[in-house]
């Protein structure tokens, strides 16, 4: 850190390849940047363009098939690739750290907190035991996990996901990294929780020297973190700037794509269809001689566009752009706002009604089955889902959305209360009790496209076997209504001959969507059939089953936690946590006040791409507790950043009906509620009183 | 929208579009070739299925006729390249004429096992419960009885032949492929193409047979493959013991039975078919162990 002139990093026509059976996969063709001491530079993109290569390739992780073939690639100037194995040891967890995605697999499981923690400036620095743990101590302090000491003799399993993460990024920043790595660190962590974890993130970049390198496929973490952003394309850098300049005047047609396919806060299903990005990334395998994005580009130009490489240009101080056509793209603007809500309160007749749904897991323990215990997964659930429209069930892991969805289709049966199906009472009615006509009226689409599939059997004979099981067709009706369904789902027909494994995860999850049409049911559930897809697909699928709800009439019930996604497509919402409706009413009324505190703070923690749009964050501390844990009172209780006092946790909160069917279940009086809201979020609460012992205890 | 769409698929860069079934298998089990103790494996289980199959032509004598000229010279020679035991019968012929009651028993024994067993943890997992319980514990107290004292009490009281091996294999063998299955079943059965296949009403019995049970194939190979070795020996100790295949028909085992007390002296009548035991054991294991690096899992 001797020259302040010299980036930290810096990739210099870096060209990486991987040798493979099929041949060579160029998976970078020639990547320049650099990152200054102290900034903070994000990588965005779609999955298969290269984020995580970059990352692997400065740690020189590349394994035996990844090869650094052309370029450099410099740490503080010093080449990389000239370091011997003593010189990778001494600069890798010591002057760069990397932090991945999935904390557990990052913290080794039979050692302590402390332990671990400790052994990073033991090893790397040679310091005693007791200077380490005094260290350690205090960056566990510096992350805000409270009662470090307590912290610091548990083992991984013990904490919630977002402490593993905070341990992490304890244990990158001990060692006082010149580089910190960050790869998707907030991407398997709830939204309350990505939003403290990227506010503590902010803020230790604040006192800390380190530079960052944030690889995000989340436009919006990227904008509240970092200064300079690239997004890649394929390998390639296709734009790159500041923050402000790329997300408020994006150049490249790749970066507006990927903004118009982001369903804001603002945008709902009547303003506009959601813009998606056609097509996928093309294969390393096979190069294109010209643009990279050229096939899936609007404005690509035969000729121009497609047969020699483009060359970045600089357009203003600190943003390049790598498209040959950029002075002749028309003006971005941010996709159609809200002008606002047209979806009325107009209420339909009820296709679905549930009353009083309960649903309690029985946990044996031991070998003998005694002591058990349980666990109350939905407790009192109350909602109706209207004939043809949507209904949004949103909330974080473990507030039993998707054992709702699990009750509605039959999968698992419900332990009290009712679902009226059209006079059919089916909450209590498993799948093997339902007759095939009701079977037909109600189908589902899954959450994880690799696993929709099974991968031994073809597309068609997915597709046909439901035909013939749910209307009884003929084998060649069912191949005839086959191509017919496919078609719906803007698949074309020879799909029906390929297997799985040959598909990408959108195509599987439109598979998935024309298996559930297949009986032409009245009722779709989708259990968060987006949330593992890339933006770009995802809008494609959303607008999908927009289209098919729209042409046949059917009622939609629609898991997420994404809120943007909800609020894009719901006609009505429901807010859950801990197996409990907080807030239920017209989406209109859901996105404005007065909120349950908890609906605020999820929409609050929303993280948008627009650099302008930071507003002061409602930030939760920790996670929710156990769900076997007993409640006397309202549920959010431990979290509430409004709580008023005692009677919110001895007393469950009252259902207030605020206009039509908007209710809101809070012990504050809506009136106040929207005085507090419209003045501001509440001021953070002073320490955090989420009981370590959560695991311990329950 | 619609064009978007179309377009989605026509830039699709998948090459490997439309394969043929049996292509799409044979292409799975293309590492193999690179593989090299599944090369030296699949050589030496070719070599003694050729054998085996070509043992009326390829057999220099008949196994069981006695060259009296050689009983005094039974070692190696120009007549009998791999010498004759104490009757005279020629060791070769022998050897590749009891290969012929290995792969067929073995085999037999090996695919009936895997399908009852395969039967029978399908349902302990997919059912949980007491079923699953009850046929834990059964397979539990089969396996840690001592195989070849149970082989030996059935087979004294029902009689040896070949009908009487195989089922007695494939009942040992079946709960060691029964464990597995379960294990795979209790996995793949909270997979959502399964919920979607309870969704449309499908029985118990197509989902453990077409939704599961294709997708446990890999590792059902593989195990198949180890157990033909484990198998092999089986038959080898039976006919050791002297309840294998009625005698005068060469089996492997038996060949040793009759020779090992001729060991000090001419070591080569007991020895060779060891050796030809020996060498298909390790050639099921060899492949055994290429199928697992390539796992042919789902």
């Amino acid at each position: 850190m001797t020259d302040r002139e010299t980036p930290i990093l810096e990739f210099d026509g870096a060209r990486i390849s991987f040798f493979l059976r099929a041949g060579e996969a160029n998976v970078i063709p020639g990547l320049s940047f650099a990152i200054k001491p102290r900034e903070a530079l994000g990588l965005v993109g779609e999955s298969g363009c290269g984020k995580s290569t970059v990352a692997l390739a400065i740690m020189r992780y590349l394994g035996r098939a990844g090869r650094l073939t052309a370029g450099r690639i410099l740490f503080q100037g010093r080449d990389m690739a000239e370091l011997d194995a003593a010189g990778l040891r001494a600069v890798r967890g010591r002057r760069i750290a990397m932090i991945y995605q999935d904390p557990m697999s990052s913290l080794n499981p039979v050692m302590t907190i402390g332990r671990q923690l400790m052994e990073v400036p033991m090893i790397h620095e040679a310091i005693g035991a007791d200077e380490a743990r005094a260290r350690a101590l205090a960056m566990l302090g510096e992350v805000k996990l409270p009662d470090a000491a307590a912290i610091f003799e548990r083992y991984p399993h013990q904490l919630s996901g977002g402490q593993q993460q905070r341990i992490v990024i304890a244990m990158a920043l001990i060692a006082r990294p010149a580089l910190l790595i960050m790869d998707e660190p907030t991407t398997g962590l709830d939204v309350t929780v990505e939003a403290a974890v990227l506010d503590l993130v902010r803020e230790l970049r604040q006192r800390h020297e380190s530079a960052i390198l944030f690889i995000s496929h989340n436009l919006g973490t990227v904008a509240q973190i970092c200064d300079r952003v690239g997004v890649m394309y394929a390998g390639e850098l296709v734009e790159d700037g500041t923050v402000r300049n790329v997300f408020s005047a994006p150049r490249h047609p790749y970066t507006r794509g990927l903004l118009d396919c982001l369903p804001t806060l603002g945008r709902d299903k009547h303003s506009a269809a959601l813009r998606s990005i056609p097509g996928q990334v093309g294969s390393p395998l096979a190069r294109l001689p010209g643009c990279a994005f050229a096939p899936r580009c609007g404005f690509a130009e035969p000729g121009r566009c497609t047969t020699a490489p483009i060359a970045p240009r600089e357009l203003a101080a600190d943003h390049r752009v790598q498209c040959v056509r950029v002075a002749e793209l028309p003006e971005w603007r941010h996709p159609p706002g809200d002008g606002g809500d047209d979806r009325g309160e107009a209420t339909g007749p009820a296709a679905l009604t549930m009353r009083g749904l309960g649903k309690i897991y029985h946990q044996s323990q031991g070998v003998f089955g005694g002591g058990g215990r349980s666990i109350a997964a939905l407790r009192d659930v109350e909602l109706v889902a209207e004939r043809g429209r949507t209904l949004a069930i949103v909330g974080e892991s473990g507030c039993g959305k998707s054992t709702l969805a699990r009750i509605l289709s039959g999968l698992q049966s419900a332990s009290a209360g009712t679902v009226d199906l059209d006079g059919t009472a089916i909450g209590g009615l498993a799948i093997d009790r339902r007759t095939t006509a009701l079977k037909r009226r109600l189908q589902m689409v899954f959450q994880n496209p690799d696993s929709t599939l099974n991968p031994s059997h073809s597309v068609g004979y997915a597709i046909e076997r439901a035909l013939r099981r749910l209307k009884g067709l003929t084998a060649a009706q069912a191949r005839r209504q086959t191509g017919r369904l496919l078609d719906t789902v803007k698949l074309s027909g020879d799909f029906a001959r390929r297997r799985p494994h040959q598909l990408s995860g959108g195509q599987k999850q439109r598979v998935a969507i024309a298996r559930a049409l297949a009986g032409d049911p009245e009722i779709i559930l989708a259990d968060e059939p987006v949330s593992a897809l890339d933006v770009s697909v995802q809008a494609a699928i959303i607008n999908l089953l927009t289209e098919v709800q729209a042409a046949r009439g059917a009622t939609l019930v629609f898991i997420s936690h994404d809120l943007a996604v909800v609020r894009y497509l719901a006609d009505s919402v429901a807010v859950m946590y801990l197996g409990h409706v907080v807030e239920f009413g017209p989406a209109a009324a859901i996105f404005a006040p007065p909120w349950h505190p908890y609906t605020e703070a999820l929409l609050s923690a929303v993280p948008e791409p627009d650099p302008d749009a930071r507003r002061d964050r409602i930030v939760l501390d920790g996670a929710p507790p156990s769900a076997a844990a007993i409640q006397r009172g309202c549920p959010f209780a431990t979290r509430c950043p409004r709580k008023i006092g005692a009677i919110c946790d001895d007393t469950p909160p009252p259902e207030q009906l605020i206009a039509g069917t908007h209710r809101i279940a809070c012990h504050i009086p809506a009136a106040e509620l929207v005085a507090l809201q419209e003045a501001g979020p509440p001021s953070a609460r002073p320490a955090s009183t989420e009981p370590i012992d959560r695991v311990l205890a329950s | 929208m619609t064009v978007e769409g179309k377009i989605d698929l026509l830039a699709a860069p998948d090459r490997r579009a439309v394969p043929g079934i049996g292509f799409a298998w044979l292409r799975r089990l293309a590492p193999l070739l690179e593989s090299i103790p599944a090369m030296i494996g699949i050589a030496l289980i070719l070599f003694w299925v050729l054998g085996a199959a070509l043992a009326p032509w390829l057999a220099p004598y008949p196994p069981n006729a006695s060259d009296l000229k050689a009983l005094a010279h039974p070692t190696p020679s120009a007549a009998h390249w791999f010498g004759t035991d104490h009757l005279g019968r020629d060791i070769l012929s022998r050897v590749l004429w009891g290969a012929r009651t290995v792969l067929t028993v073995a085999p037999i024994a090996v695919l009936g096992a895997t399908a009852f067993g395969s039967l029978v943890g399908l349902c302990a997992g997919y059912y949980r419960g007491w079923i699953d319980l009850v046929i834990t514990r059964i397979s539990d107290i089969v396996l840690s009885f001592p195989v070849i004292i149970l082989y030996m009490i059935i087979l004294a009281m029902y009689g040896s032949s070949a009908i009487n091996i195989i089922a007695v294999i494939t009942l040992t063998k079946a709960p060691i492929i029964a464990r597995i299955v379960r294990g795979i079943t209790l996995e793949l059965r909270e997979r959502e193409y399964v919920a979607a296949a309870k969704m449309r009403g499908e029985s118990a019995l197509y989902i453990m047979l077409v939704e599961i049970l294709p997708n446990a194939r890999g590792p059902l190979i593989v195990e198949m493959c180890l157990r033909m070795g484990y198998t092999i020996i089986t038959i080898g100790v039976l006919g050791f013991l002297g309840i294998g295949l009625p005698p005068p028909d060469p089996d492997w085992g038996g060949m040793v039975k009759d020779t090992y007390g001729m060991m000090s002296v001419w070591p080569h009548m007991s020895l060779i078919p060891c050796a030809a035991i020996s060498s298909l054991v390790i050639g099921f294991n060899l492949l055994s162990i290429g199928l697992r690096e390539i796992g042919l899992r789902d």
